[in-house]
């Protein structure tokens, strides 16, 4: 019963993190009493389980999860989405017109091959494919705005503690700012310069997600992105 | 060297010849030590477009590898119900060797995909991505003999760089014989003059060894002591691989702490050889 690191220390795959019995957390697995890393991330260590914060890691879908995806196919009744996971997503003609189901659509109107849109994963199916619905308050088509993109496993530190992070960059800069926790993050502001401003702040974020006191040095940053520019 | 026209002349002199090539330390070719590698750098997230990636040189191998996935499997009959499938397409850039080399596929580019298909997957959760793909594109720039230990390193690395689920990283390594003699990680030369080529393929961390191909004559103690001197070989470069991706985020301190507390003095020496032992 021992912990071979320290917390937040950096492992990688196959590093052995606890020898004993624990409960395995995120991105972990036990073989013969010994718990190993399955991804390059940062160790953390609680009394009950053991889990590593991953440092690059691809999306996995979750229902309610909200998302930016972009049509890459169209079938009869619904569309093939690209929402950056392991498969793509599918959305019917339900979840994407509030009105009475009709057969005579023209599906095109709603949306078309090459279109943007932020979708919430309302199910995965049987063989756990995601189900977008576009019906919803903030969901719907896209028609302005950078999408910039960012490790999923990397949105909590975007969001900050109850959101300071987040709310911190849209009340200096004045920009909408959505995130798909699929790691696609939509920027729309007043010009391009407050939306350029957002975009270096977000891939500063991802480079020092794993260092502490983030969110002042953000700050710091940004207010220094606006003194060169003004 | 000098003295040879001298012993040449008188017999009695003549058996202690031998004796004198045979005590002092023989050396390769290119002046290496038998279990000495080549020098060795990888770089991991070196394409922006690719999922994971990774670049090596491996003495004047010159090996680019990307990732993509785990993504849906495109045509779709291929894809398997229970797990991803992993592909690997390994390919030589035409100017990569002299004489000039044609791009298409050939059986030997086959081969090799197919070997470092086999000696990434246990390494792999396929488990857990079912009915997708996980790409792995390997291209060679620069070869230079053991191209395909170079690939499963480079592979390796840029598999952990895309975020994949591994078991361990695997690390390959060469070990061959020539003039009788044992030797690791071949070169071009080795390789061609050589008696015997084994390239070997492990995950350090779980001791399982994930490829072994064999080319040429060996005895069974031969190939037991080369077997011992390839994983030796594997877990150097293990070290290496461990270096690039760490080198990414720029935060080696923490994992070097609690071994300092331990042994102070060989930590700052050989902070390599260090992280193997825990």
């Amino acid at each position: 019963m021992s912990a071979n690191y320290q917390d937040r220390d950096l492992v990688l795959p196959g590093d052995v993190l606890f020898e004993g019995r624990i409960r395995t957390g995120e991105n972990t697995y036990r073989s013969q009493e010994q718990v190993y890393a399955t991804r390059l991330g940062l160790v953390n260590y609680s009394p009950e389980n053991v889990s590593v914060t991953a440092l690059s890691a691809g999306y996995t879908p979750l229902v309610g999860d909200v998302v930016i995806g972009k049509v890459v196919d169209m079938d009869l009744g619904e569309w093939r989405i690209d929402i950056g996971a392991q498969s793509e997503a599918v959305m019917g003609i339900p979840d994407a017109v509030d009105r009475p189901f009709r057969t005579d659509y023209v599906m095109t109107r709603v949306l078309d091959i090459g279109d943007t849109m932020i979708a919430k994963i309302v199910d995965l199916d049987r063989r756990r494919t995601p189900v977008l619905s576009i019906l919803g308050p903030g969901l719907g088509k896209l028609y302005d705005g950078f999408i910039v993109h960012i490790t999923p496993s990397k949105i909590p530190r975007l969001i900050g503690k109850k959101g300071s992070m987040i709310n911190m960059i849209i009340k200096e800069t004045g920009c909408r700012v959505v995130i798909g926790q699929n790691g696609r993050v939509l920027i729309s502001g007043p010009n391009r310069e407050r939306e350029a401003m957002v975009v270096k702040v977000i891939n500063k974020i991802e480079l020092e997600a794993h260092t502490s006191g983030l969110t002042n040095r953000t700050q710091e940053y940004l207010r220094q992105l606006k003194e060169s520019s003004q | 060297m000098s003295k040879k026209p001298t012993t040449k002349k008188t017999a009695a002199r003549k058996p202690a010849k031998p004796r004198k090539t045979k005590v002092p330390s023989w050396k390769r070719a290119d002046g290496r030590a038998f279990d000495e590698l080549r020098t060795l750098k990888i770089e991991s997230g070196v394409l922006p477009n690719a999922d994971g990636s990774a670049y090596i040189e491996m003495g004047r191998n010159k090996i680019l590898c990307g990732v993509f996935g785990p993504r849906e499997m495109h045509p779709k009959h291929n894809a398997k119900p229970n797990e991803a499938v992993l592909r690997c397409r390994y390919h030589m850039a035409p100017f990569s060797v002299d004489p000039r080399r044609s791009p298409a596929p050939s059986r030997r580019d086959q081969e090799i995909s197919m070997v470092m298909r086999s000696a990434l997957e246990p390494a792999v959760f396929l488990e857990r991505y079912p009915r997708a793909s996980i790409d792995v594109y390997i291209e060679v720039l620069e070869a230079d003999g053991g191209t395909r230990c170079a690939s499963i390193n480079a592979a390796a690395v840029a598999l952990v760089d895309a975020g994949i689920p591994m078991r361990d990283l695997v690390a390959a390594c060469a070990v061959g014989k020539i003039e009788d003699k044992l030797i690791v990680d071949l070169g071009d030369y080795e390789d061609k003059k050589g008696q015997s080529d084994m390239p070997v393929a492990y995950m350090p961390k779980l001791g399982k060894v994930t490829l072994l191909q064999m080319d040429g004559i060996m005895s069974t103690e031969e190939t037991e002591k080369a077997l011992n001197l390839a994983i030796e070989g594997c877990k150097k470069v293990y070290e290496i691989q461990r270096e690039a991706l760490k080198k990414k985020y720029g935060i080696d301190q923490p994992q070097d702490k609690p071994q300092k507390e331990f042994t102070p003095e060989e930590t700052e020496e050989e902070p390599q050889k260090e992280e193997g032992q825990q």
